[in-house]
């Protein structure tokens, strides 16, 4: 079965657009990264899919339930952290938790505990007084402690330090060894390449890949590095390059024969070929 | 219930403030009406002598001698501003400043249908409205027996009765105004209030312009017309119920549909 799967899934707000004709398939027990620059269409979405806007055209199904149909019923079973997270004012952390879970009508009291400790938030005190990445704490709380089958997670680390990105996506990873679906955006491709099993790319408002880290990072592309030549001929798939004093870098696709038959004919002193990281590949090919 | 709790407790303070305020402005008022009650032969004869003054506040048909007629001018104007700016102000605010201070997000991604929300903040803002008035009944209630004036308590409820339901119809219609916008909706809410006031007052200066009453929910707690025919106009009533109506269905409409951005 499939967490989220859309079909053509478009949303215009008046003329401009938000997204257009997106088709996702996010199977059941998948970590699943939703990457893209900002404006690409993220956020419009994961709020289609929430039903907090209504699509254009298109359609829309989690966990096998048409959204507009049963959203109420799939909302029990969403956990959704936004981007920028906005309480009440005048809250404490423990009544803003407690009205969450009310408004759930479940108790959450003991997983709202465990994971404020785990955490380091301090439920005591008032949310209006939390710095950013403590108040980005109480959205995690409010998005996880009810143990939901599907968690929608907009750029959740943003805020955080390194440190409790690596506590969260440590409990994301043990929620989806438990059998959640996390489905996270994320302009950060370093955290997808590492957490997730796979990952869309939308640009523009148009999804243009779907496929598993893996074969994500493997498009074929190397990153070349010369020491002791200061000039670098016409090369055919050369790109991004990089001269720094007597070193050369550049990225290549094409034939690797190709490739090597034209470095012998160059004077260099060092040479490393290595696969280039997904934040290479994405800015390169992708974006 | 748990919206329309969590609507009244973060609005407390603020319902204090204004149920203080008036409860307070119309106790001095009515203890202030055995001073003024010996000057008030003269200050009725001037006033009636005042021409499109005094009916613009309808101090042409009142009887300043008597505490009814007192009250429905000095009284209703204090009861019918001040329980009208409160109205719209938490009206206007109900449903838009979920999205001007971006929690519309937060609510709305629990399981909780926007008709549930719309209900229940409709509920709260009710029930505030109601709290507020009781308050002020209260208030003016005990300060009539200390004074020990001798008051037509029929009349007197119907000034209530008819000021009450005017704070319902402006709070349903700012109710339904605030399905429509996203922020900046304080300014429409005290535009409207005052705007329904000034038009009442027009509408008093000449009879060629009588038929704004029917607009105006200060047409049916003219509290002129109230004590000396002694009974709400059904007319402009009638009206103000169909307006009432309308912003309640139009928040349910609105909101049901609106994209949350």
């Amino acid at each position: 079965m499939y967490a989220i799967k859309t079909e053509a899934l478009t949303k215009f707000y008046g003329k401009s657009r938000g997204i257009e004709n997106v088709d996702l398939a996010v199977e059941s027990g998948d970590f699943f990264g939703f990457i893209g620059p900002n404006g690409a269409g993220k956020s419009t979405t994961i709020r289609t899919l929430l039903g907090l806007i209504a699509a254009t055209s298109g359609r829309a199904e989690i966990l096998g339930r048409e959204v507009l149909e049963n959203k109420t019923e799939l909302l029990r079973e969403i956990g959704y952290l936004p981007s920028e997270t906005a309480f009440y004012n005048g809250m404490k952390v423990k009544d803003m938790l407690s009205l969450s879970a009310r408004l759930r009508g479940v108790n959450c009291t003991d997983e709202a505990k465990k994971l404020a400790d785990r955490l380091e938030l301090d439920t005591d005190r008032r949310i209006d007084e939390l710095s950013l990445g403590n108040r980005k704490k109480v959205g995690i709380v409010c998005a996880l402690q009810h143990k939901p089958a599907l968690y929608i997670l907009d750029e959740p680390t943003s805020g955080l330090d390194p440190l409790m990105q690596r506590e969260f996506y440590s409990i994301l990873k043990e929620r989806n060894d438990e059998g959640a679906t996390i489905f996270l955006s994320s302009h950060i491709l370093s955290e997808v390449s590492r957490y997730c099993k796979h990952a869309a790319v939308i640009r523009e408002g148009r999804i243009i890949v779907t496929d598993s880290i893996e074969r994500l990072g493997h498009t074929g592309v190397k990153r070349v590095s010369l020491k002791g030549i200061s000039v670098l001929p016409e090369i055919e798939g050369s790109k991004d390059i990089v001269t720094e004093d007597e070193n050369i870098s550049f990225l290549y696709s094409g034939d690797e024969k190709a490739l090597l038959k034209r470095l012998c004919t160059l004077d260099f002193s060092d040479i490393n070929i290595s696969d280039p990281d997904l934040d290479e590949i994405f800015m390169h090919y992708y974006m | 219930m748990t919206i329309f709790l969590h609507e009244l407790r973060s609005s407390r303070l603020s319902l204090i403030i204004w149920s203080a305020a008036i409860s307070f402005m119309l106790g001095v008022c009515v203890f202030i009406y055995p001073e003024m009650s010996g000057q008030m032969s003269e200050i009725g004869d001037m006033f009636s002598e005042m021409g499109a003054f005094s009916s613009a506040f309808g101090m042409d048909q009142l009887n300043f001698g008597e505490f009814i007629g007192y009250f429905g001018i000095e009284c209703g104007n204090v009861l019918g501003i001040g329980g009208v700016l409160f109205a719209a102000i938490t009206g206007v605010s109900m449903l838009a400043k979920e999205e001007k201070e971006h929690t519309a997000e937060f609510l709305l991604t629990h399981p909780v249908t926007r008709t549930r929300a719309v209900t229940e903040k409709l509920i709260a803002a009710l029930a505030q409205v109601v709290i507020l008035n009781i308050a002020v009944i209260a208030v003016t209630a005990i300060s009539i027996a200390l004074v020990d004036v001798e008051v037509d308590a029929g009349k007197l409820a119907l000034i209530f009765l008819a000021y009450f339901i005017m704070q319902l119809e402006i709070l349903c219609i700012t109710f339904g105004i605030s399905a429509f916008i996203r922020r900046g909706g304080l300014g429409i809410g005290l535009g409207l209030a005052i705007v329904t006031y000034f038009v009442n007052i027009i509408a008093n200066l000449t009879e060629d312009l009588e038929f704004l009453k029917y607009i105006t929910p200060f047409g049916y707690t003219d509290s002129a017309d109230i004590v000396s025919s002694g009974e709400l106009n059904l007319g402009y009533l009638a009206v103000g119920v169909v307006f009432l109506t309308a912003g309640i269905v139009a928040a349910y409409v609105q909101y049901n549909k609106k994209d949350i951005l």
